[in-house]
């Protein structure tokens, strides 16, 4: 009986014992919570106030302008990126203005005296993680013009490089150029007469590149199709009237200064020759071959001072139309050297039959001297003589005005 | 017939198998040598890294080579300095890489400003009339040590990202070139401790976290406005300056003209040093360490010329 009652006081002084000792507990535990709470929000409020005067800082030195001298800003930490988020999703948009101006003599193919001769807008952004588009819009004075749109596919198995829309072809090096980016205010000869002048091959179609395994020398091959309208050079009468375009083109570094490149091209399609009435009553066809060599030497020292690049193309055609196959062949070389931060100064000698009739061969020569005020302006003036086959020959001063502004996508080399 | 022959060359071509990547190792590829060296030092023996820029060239002004487009096709990593450095030659390089891995937002793709300190955030309304200027901030952020260390976080983190069995080894990497740059700077702040506040001219914007780090004030520039060409008019007020404060430093690049720089120090009979903007700028700026190495000596030595201290 004695046992069971001590029992029983030892019992309840264990549990009066432990009531103070459970809320004890229960205490620091509610404290450990607080305090744990307390440095949370202790911390989040640490870390936006460091962020508020990051932000504080960054607008502080950013105060004195990208024009004027610093004065020892502070800094901003981790921003990622300072353009307005409204803008991120829009392309890229620019546009060239190309001002043309002619004096001298030319009879045969005479140019305004003074001419706006190209606005071209260009809009470029990625479209989704499976490709980006690029379209460049040409404004003449009369009439507008979609140059180039196409959208490029850079997820594609097998390292292929697609593209689908309207695009100029890679037949040769000049074929591709934008009027902007020529070293002259006009194009050869031989671009001219046998590949269809200033548009030359440009239509809608498929392209399809490839890079071929060549160890450290830079091996490409093309093949495109497009619907066959290009100009005069080629013209679709029938669905299946497709013209072609294939290019290989091969690079090397010689040193890191010095670089070659070299392609040969190949194209076909129906041209115009045979079409009476509306109707492709001769059907006959154009088959272009080229070869084309660049050589370019840049410092890389003083790569902004000096640089040359020689170029030529060499050009066959082979074309169908009454009264037989006509095979012309032409070409050009150039060399342009630039000689100051802002000077250049170059030549090119032309030499061209005519597709329609090889008998017929004009011949010329120019020299240009350009200005660059800026990367995104210059100012051209270029000399120009042409002994044409079928007409008094041209002496002519031309000069050009052309200026950027927008973010212009860099252009491929 | 052609038609036939066409597809049938087209199909050879298309036919063919693509290179391999290099074996075991992470492919990087970096747009500068600074980046590169830095891949490097946290990568070690588990990376092949390939720069693009080379470290005497203006990071501007550089060619999109087709063999740069080899490069960029086989690389699993692309490292980029940002801020619009390699506007004017990245992405065709891009476009044309046939490489998902490495596109903006892709796992393989790192741009190295973002937790970087950026100065010179433009404000309120960007022109060209105020030059060649960056809206994201000047792009020439690695030039400061502390940077370079948070470059090579990044780093480490990109290449875990990517070859997770070595994440502990670029982290024991990255550790052993955060100790060794730690020691590195309280040499080079002992060494440009006697010049604080001195004042410079520069070139180019290229060095505003370089002097700021180690306490010198720019206060010109040869350039009149950002990638624009030295001006008469502004010479002349730049060497008036520079008489008046007292300047005699001009701090040159190496792909810059000496001509108007050495004719401005002529002026305010001071000295023009051409300092390496990036590893390889110079043979002896071998690594990220040994730029500073070489840019610190040598502009100590130069501004203890100019300041008798």
């Amino acid at each position: 009986m004695r046992a069971t009652r001590f029992a029983c006081v030892a019992l309840m002084g264990v549990a009066l014992a432990m009531v103070p000792r459970l809320a004890l507990a229960q205490t620091a535990e509610q404290a450990q919570t607080i305090q744990q709470q307390i440095d949370q929000l202790r911390k989040e409020f640490g870390d936006r106030l460091a962020a508020l005067e990051a932000q504080l800082a960054g607008i502080q030195g950013g105060q004195s302008g990208a024009g004027a001298p610093q004065t020892a800003p502070l800094p901003e930490v981790g921003q990622g990126g300072a353009l307005s988020n409204s803008k991120v999703f829009n392309p890229d948009m620019a546009v060239i203005g190309d001002f043309l101006g002619a004096s001298g003599r030319n009879e045969v193919n005479p140019s305004p005296a003074l001419e706006m001769h190209e606005s071209e807008a260009s809009f470029q952004a990625v479209v989704d993680p499976y490709g980006r588009a690029d379209f460049f819009v040409s404004f003449g004075e009369e009439g507008v013009e979609l140059e180039e749109g196409f959208l490029t596919f850079t997820e594609l198995p097998g390292k292929l490089l697609t593209r689908v829309g309207k695009m100029r072809a890679a037949f040769g090096k000049v074929n591709g150029l934008h009027n902007h980016v020529l070293p002259w205010t006009d194009r050869p000869l031989v671009i001219n007469n046998l590949v269809g002048g200033e548009e030359g091959i440009d239509d809608a179609g498929i392209s399809v590149a490839r890079l071929l395994p060549a160890g450290p020398l830079f091996l490409e091959a093309t093949g495109q199709v497009f619907r066959g309208d290009s100009g005069e050079l080629f013209r679709s009468s029938k669905r299946g009237d497709l013209s072609y375009v294939g290019h290989l083109r091969a690079y090397h570094d010689i040193t890191e200064s010095t670089n070659v490149d070299l392609g040969a091209s190949y194209s076909y399609g129906h041209n115009p020759a045979g079409i009476v009435g509306d109707v492709d009553i001769g059907r006959f066809t154009t088959k272009l071959f080229g070869t084309d060599v660049t050589l370019r030497w840049r410092p890389l020292t003083r790569a902004i001072y000096h640089q040359f690049v020689g170029r030529s193309e060499i050009i066959w055609s082979d074309r169908g139309q009454f009264g037989g196959r006509q095979r012309s062949m032409g070409y050009y070389a150039s060399g342009d050297y630039q000689f100051a931060r802002r000077w250049f100064v170059g030549g090119r000698y032309d030499r061209s039959e005519h597709a329609d009739d090889a008998a017929l061969l004009d011949k010329g020569a120019s020299a240009t001297l350009t200005y660059w005020p800026s990367e995104f302006s210059q100012v051209r003036g270029q000399y120009r003589h042409i002994d044409y086959a079928d007409g008094p020959a041209a002496n002519e001063l031309l000069f050009q005005f052309q200026f950027s502004i927008g973010a212009h996508g860099a252009h491929p080399f | 017939m052609v038609i036939r022959t066409f597809k049938l060359i087209l199909l050879l071509l298309l036919g063919v198998p693509v290179v391999a990547s290099a074996q075991g190792k992470l492919n990087v590829v970096t747009t500068t040598e600074d980046l590169g060296a830095i891949a490097r030092e946290v990568g070690g023996d588990k990376v092949a890294v390939t720069a693009l820029a080379r470290g005497y060239q203006d990071p501007h002004f550089v060619d999109p080579k087709p063999s740069f487009i080899l490069a960029v096709s086989r690389a699993d990593v692309l490292i980029v300095v940002g801020r619009e450095l390699e506007l004017g030659w990245l992405p065709p390089l891009l476009s044309s890489s046939r490489n998902s891995k490495i596109q903006p937002g892709a796992k393989g793709y790192l741009d190295a400003s973002v937790n970087v300190r950026i100065l010179e955030i433009p404000t309120g309304q960007i022109t060209r009339a105020m030059g060649d200027v960056h809206p994201s901030g000047n792009p020439h952020y690695w030039l400061e040590p502390g940077n370079g260390r948070r470059i090579a976080q990044a780093i480490r983190d990109k290449l875990s990202e990517n070859a997770p069995a070595n994440a502990a080894y670029f982290a024991q990497r990255y550790a052993d070139f955060d100790m060794r740059l730690a020691v590195a700077e309280k040499r080079w702040d002992a060494t440009m401790a006697p010049y604080k506040g001195t004042k410079v001219v520069t070139y180019h914007r290229s060095w505003p976290n370089f002097m700021e780090r180690f306490g010198l004030d720019v206060m010109g520039y040869v350039e009149p406005k950002p990638g624009i060409p030295p001006s008469p008019s502004h010479t002349l007020e730049l060497i008036q300056d520079m008489k008046r404060q007292g300047v005699k430093l001009v701090v040159v690049e190496p792909y810059f003209d000496l001509k108007t720089p050495q004719a401005i120090a002529n002026q305010v009979d001071g000295k023009v040093l051409v300092l390496a903007p990036s590893v390889g700028g110079t043979k002896e700026a071998t690594d990220y360490i040994q730029l500073f190495e070489y840019d610190v000596n040598l502009l100590a030595g130069a501004l203890k010329q100019v300041t008798g201290k």
